[in-house]
């Protein structure tokens, strides 16, 4: 058992979110629709010890086994997170977090002349994947891109 | 014809969007047209809408003439006495425009408003300007002008000299260009009107060879088309900065002296004071035989969309 691992009960079943960027926990949180409201326990790991990143963030969540949709919105924050499923405290499943080819209503073009910003149109913002490395996506509307650390800012709510 | 069926009831958003087989075949679809308009009426029956929510003098009256020359019917949405003025939306309008008409014409101020339009209509929907995005109708007609002017598009060294970072004829030319072999494509422009990230991004990953530069003089005496753009004073947030780079640049008589033997202008118009009148009878200025042409290129777009035997 790591040192990180320590600070936290493990889980008898759910998803543990592992590799998740230092200061992104709190972001995967809020972009997951904070389970604590259909009643899962919660723990979030800041700062624990990674050979691989140095340090990195971990979101355990109890009794809730995560799935696309979901895991594909966490892949648009932190495409190098791990998702594990645990049943019966082993891991039966490690999930590839892989950004959606397209994403539709999620996030909003940068741009304020494009025609998916305007308003009173029923259109919502939808994006084609440009590059996993860096992360880019681009309006298919207007061609804008828009960058992970932009990703983040929209959708968890906090600048990086 | 067998390509027709590629054609047909197709929307035309963006230059990227064609291939150079099919727009060669317009080319030649055109020159019937610029030898004589006389076409019987392919469109008899038919009814084109004209949607322009910015200014336009060109792009909607050379439409307007083409339909009417291939005996379609055209409507005309008025934005100030429509409801467009009352707030309508464009999803809204749109889909009226594609209950009344068979095809729909539409410029608007945002970028992608023609695809919003065609993903909404069951009726072809023709880009004739979206914000600073596309212009696919203006690239194919100056892609049809040097063709026709100087033989070939293949092998030049072009100089796209202006407003490149709102002017969407600007981009949408050079992005024309990638589907042919230019030898060279000099991007002139004050610094604070370079292309915007996307575009330069579009560019490079067309493979262009392009060159980034501030000054004509530089380029000049290398160039066999020149293509000139006026600053898009509309387009700009903060009229403060449209003064700062009014008048930067200017093409004359005096310019063109220093350019190579042959050398083409051509420019989208209208212009504002980038092109100096003293060249309009210059023989190698052929952006009034560019206009002209609108009509017959425009006539052959209609006619493969719409056309029911071509």
């Amino acid at each position: 058992m790591s040192s990180s691992e320590m600070l936290v009960q493990r889980i008898q079943s759910g998803t543990v979110i592992d590799h998740i960027p230092v200061q992104l926990g709190l972001v995967v949180l809020r972009l997951l629709g904070e389970p604590q409201k259909i009643g899962a326990r919660v723990a979030l790991v800041i700062n624990a010890t990674s050979t691989k990143m140095g340090k990195k963030d971990i979101l355990k969540i109890e009794g809730v086994e995560l799935r696309a949709p979901e895991t594909q919105k966490l892949a648009l924050v932190a495409p190098q997170a791990t998702v594990n499923i645990i049943r019966d405290y082993k891991v039966a499943e490690k999930i590839t977090v892989v950004p959606p080819e397209r994403v539709s209503g999620v996030l909003v073009c940068p741009s304020s002349t494009c025609i998916s910003t305007r308003r009173g149109e029923p259109i919502q913002g939808e994006f084609i994947l440009k590059s996993r490395k860096p992360l880019v996506y681009t309006c298919v509307y207007c061609g804008s891109r828009i960058s992970q650390s932009h990703i983040v800012a929209q959708l968890g709510g906090s600048q990086v | 014809m067998a390509e027709h069926g590629r054609w047909r009831s197709r929307d035309i958003i963006s230059i990227l969007d064609f291939e150079r087989k099919e727009l060669e075949e317009l080319f030649e679809r055109t020159d019937r047209f610029v030898k004589g308009y006389e076409s019987g009426t392919p469109l008899k029956d038919k009814i084109v809408s004209t949607a322009f929510f910015e200014p336009s003098t060109r792009t909607r009256l050379s439409f307007t003439v083409a339909a009417i020359r291939l005996g379609a019917h055209v409507i005309d949405l008025n934005t100030e006495m429509s409801s467009v003025a009352k707030g309508e939306s464009l999803a809204d309008t749109v889909g009226m425009l594609g209950r009344y008409s068979d095809l729909i014409v539409l410029r608007h101020p945002s970028e992608g408003a023609a695809l919003f339009a065609a993903r909404l209509s069951s009726k072809p929907v023709i880009n004739a300007g979206d914000g600073s995005q596309h212009h696919p109708t203006q690239a194919m007609l100056d892609l049809y002008t040097v063709s026709r002017s100087v033989g070939t598009i293949d092998g030049l060294e072009y100089a796209v000299i202006g407003d490149l970072k709102y002017g969407r004829a600007a981009s949408s030319f050079v992005y024309g260009l990638s589907k042919f072999r230019p030898r060279r494509v000099y991007l002139v422009s004050p610094p604070q009107l370079a292309p915007r990230q996307e575009v330069r991004e579009t560019i490079a990953e067309l493979g262009l060879p392009v060159s980034y530069n501030t000054k004509l003089d530089n380029v000049v005496k290398e160039v066999d088309v020149l293509y000139v753009t006026r600053i898009q004073k509309e387009r700009f947030v903060d009229q403060d900065e449209y003064v700062k780079v009014k008048g930067s640049y200017s093409v004359t008589r005096e310019t063109l002296s220093e350019a190579k033997k042959g050398c083409i202008v051509l420019h989208p118009l209208p212009r504002v004071d980038e092109l100096s009148y003293d060249i309009d009878t210059l023989e190698q200025a052929v952006y009034k035989k560019q206009a002209e042409w609108g009509v017959p290129l425009r006539m052959a777009l209609l006619e493969v969309i719409m056309g029911d035997t071509v």
